[in-house]
């Protein structure tokens, strides 16, 4: 095993650490949103897809490079986006007792 | 020195999105570590732009731009109720971007003849864990999107063959780590993870999908961390974890919740053949008593506490919004009023409170199953909609059920119970229910939002 290697072992196992504590700490309450974020930020393949798609190495690899920064991407802008939409609605049934605007809102 | 920049940003995107998870432990803190998150995600691909193996920026422009308008509707228009599937599909995204940067990053090693046994292992379990990532979740999406059959798909001997099937891929990835260059197993290796994929998510019944779709969640996050391995890089790693961490710690609590071990969830297929068999054998017995809509509508506008329990029944009929009319008006009169969620409520983890929350019901009357079952025994009237399996108390009582040991709410120890129901038949597992033919339990059958709007309209009048 190289020492490379033997880093990212540590980088894995102590970020794997970290997430279970923090997700343990995650109410039921916002588990959906809570995948939805995991997965917006699951997105930052975008990171390898780029480099990927940039590189000018093959057709091959240039064409799968971008087809992986559009599925990227795409997590990305609506992960973010649809997480942030969840968590909005949680601000907003706090903020609006009666719930008026949304009722409103919604058809 | 460009490297080391990218590798700074690359942290401090890393630790904005542990920040981000940390902060989603409350709903008012939650947007807000969000937002910090996308910034880092912004961080992280800007310093990307700067890599020295980057030529040209054609493509990855062509690219972002068609997954930015792929996003979009997929952030903006997909409705709430759908987002068991839609969380399903973007798996299916992610894990597609991870294996075709595995199958490019081998294409590329391949053709500077550097390919070694580590960056192989990494690249193998990548593109095998992705492969089947993609398939399963696409299965998923279409279970629950109901463009396929819902009910489990079996065949003789099928778990034997999976097995195998599966083995043969690990065989494949052994045989790549010590010969490299032997392309075709490589492809292999594609082929067969596509086939596990769909092979594993056939035989599980709609009722599982929270529990797949958690496990799904999963596997995507550890091929992007066999990507982090075979590319050497730290924030995929992360992430990767996180993302693991997180599909595995729902899938866990998911199956708790049914009282399922994940053996039983991937290879049970629940309620195909032995259901139904068992469920009739442990029979419910006496008559259900029928509830006239004035009738219970009044019970609900004096009682002092009611808890009303959603179950699937009240998204499938769109009947959030009726359900908070209803809640306002007993508010209104100064009934105690919450919610008792149980954790496969809907068809993912926490679905049905993001499904209440988008009908304007404040959180803090949302309350999980550990928090609100002492609550039912001084509650005047518990009102279910639409749950069956979450409050049959053959889960507790009968050993022969197929649903016995599943945690469920204790609506039995309500004085009163209400239950809003379709029609006379079982449950998602096809359970008889004992709570339904209760003493204590009257039931106002017909569709759910007809049946809350109705008791909204009488309790107006009351």
């Amino acid at each position: 095993m190289t020492s490379t290697a033997v880093i990212q072992l540590f980088v894995f196992v102590l970020a794997g650490f970290v997430g279970f504590q923090a997700i343990t700490r995650v109410p039921p309450l916002l588990h959906t949103p809570l995948m939805a974020a995991t997965n917006a930020i699951s997105g930052i393949s975008l990171v390898a897809s780029i480099v990927l798609a940039g590189a000018n190495q093959s057709l091959l690899s240039t064409v799968l490079g971008t087809i992986a920064v559009g599925c990227a991407m795409a997590n990305v802008v609506g992960g973010f986006l649809i997480t942030d939409r969840m968590l909005a609605m949680f601000d907003k049934a706090k903020a609006t007792k009666q719930g008026e605007r949304a009722s409103a809102k919604v058809h | 020195m460009i490297d080391v920049f990218i590798q700074l940003a690359y942290l401090l995107a890393s630790v904005l999105f542990i920040f981000a998870l940390r902060s989603l432990s409350r709903p008012d803190t939650a947007r807000r570590g969000m937002q910090l998150a996308a910034f880092g995600m912004f961080i992280a691909v800007a310093a990307t732009l700067l890599h020295t193996r980057i030529v040209t920026y054609e493509w990855i422009l062509i690219g972002a731009a068609v997954g930015a308008l792929i996003g979009y509707p997929l952030g903006m228009w997909v409705p709430m109720t759908a987002m068991p599937q839609r969380i399903a599909f973007s798996h299916a995204f992610g894990a597609l971007a991870a294996t075709l940067v595995g199958i490019g990053e081998y294409a590329h090693l391949y053709h500077e003849q550097s390919l070694t046994r580590g960056v192989m292992t990494a690249l193998g379990f990548e593109v095998l864990l992705g492969a089947l990532t993609v398939t399963g979740s696409l299965m998923a999406f279409g279970k629950l999107q109901e463009l396929l059959p819902g009910r489990p798909i079996t065949f003789p001997f099928q778990n034997f063959f999976n097995l195998a099937l599966f083995a043969l891929g690990v065989a494949g990835l052994i045989w790549v780590v010590i010969f490299p260059y032997d392309v075709w197993v490589f492809g292999l290796i594609c082929v067969i993870g596509l086939l596990v994929g769909i092979l594993i998510v056939m035989p599980i019944g709609g009722a599982d999908m929270p529990v797949v779709v958690s496990l799904l969640n999963a596997y995507a996050g550890l091929a992007a961390v066999a990507t982090g391995f075979a590319l050497d890089n730290n924030v995929l790693i992360v992430v990767g974890a996180l993302d693991g961490a997180s599909g595995f710690i729902l899938s866990v609590a998911m199956s708790k919740a049914m009282n399922r071990s994940f053996a039983n969830v991937l290879f049970g297929a629940f309620g195909s053949a032995s259901g139904p068999d068992e469920a009739t054998a442990s029979g419910a017995s006496g008559e259900m008593t029928a509830i006239q809509v004035d009738d219970a509508a009044l019970r609900l506008a004096f009682a002092n506490r009611v808890i009303i329990v959603p179950g699937y029944g009240l998204a499938v009929a769109q009947a959030q919004h009726q359900a908070r009319e209803l809640v306002d008006l007993l508010e209104k009169r100064g009934v105690d009023v919450r919610f008792a969620i149980h954790p496969v409520a809907g068809r993912m983890p926490g679905h049905m409170n993001v499904l209440l929350a988008e009908a304007g019901i404040s959180y803090d009357k949302l309350i999980d199953m550990e928090d609100i079952n002492e609550r039912f025994a001084g509650t005047d009237v518990a009102l279910v909609v639409g749950a069956n399996d979450v409050v049959n108390p053959a889960a507790r009582t009968n050993k022969s059920s197929p649903i016995y040991g599943m945690p469920i709410l204790n609506v039995s120890e309500a004085t009163s119970v209400i239950v809003l129901k379709r029609g006379k038949g079982a449950g998602f597992s096809g359970v008889e229910n004992d709570l339904f033919v209760a003493p204590k339990t009257t039931m106002l059958f017909g569709d759910a939002k007809e049946s809350l709007t109705r008791l909204g309209a009488e309790v107006k009048l009351a």
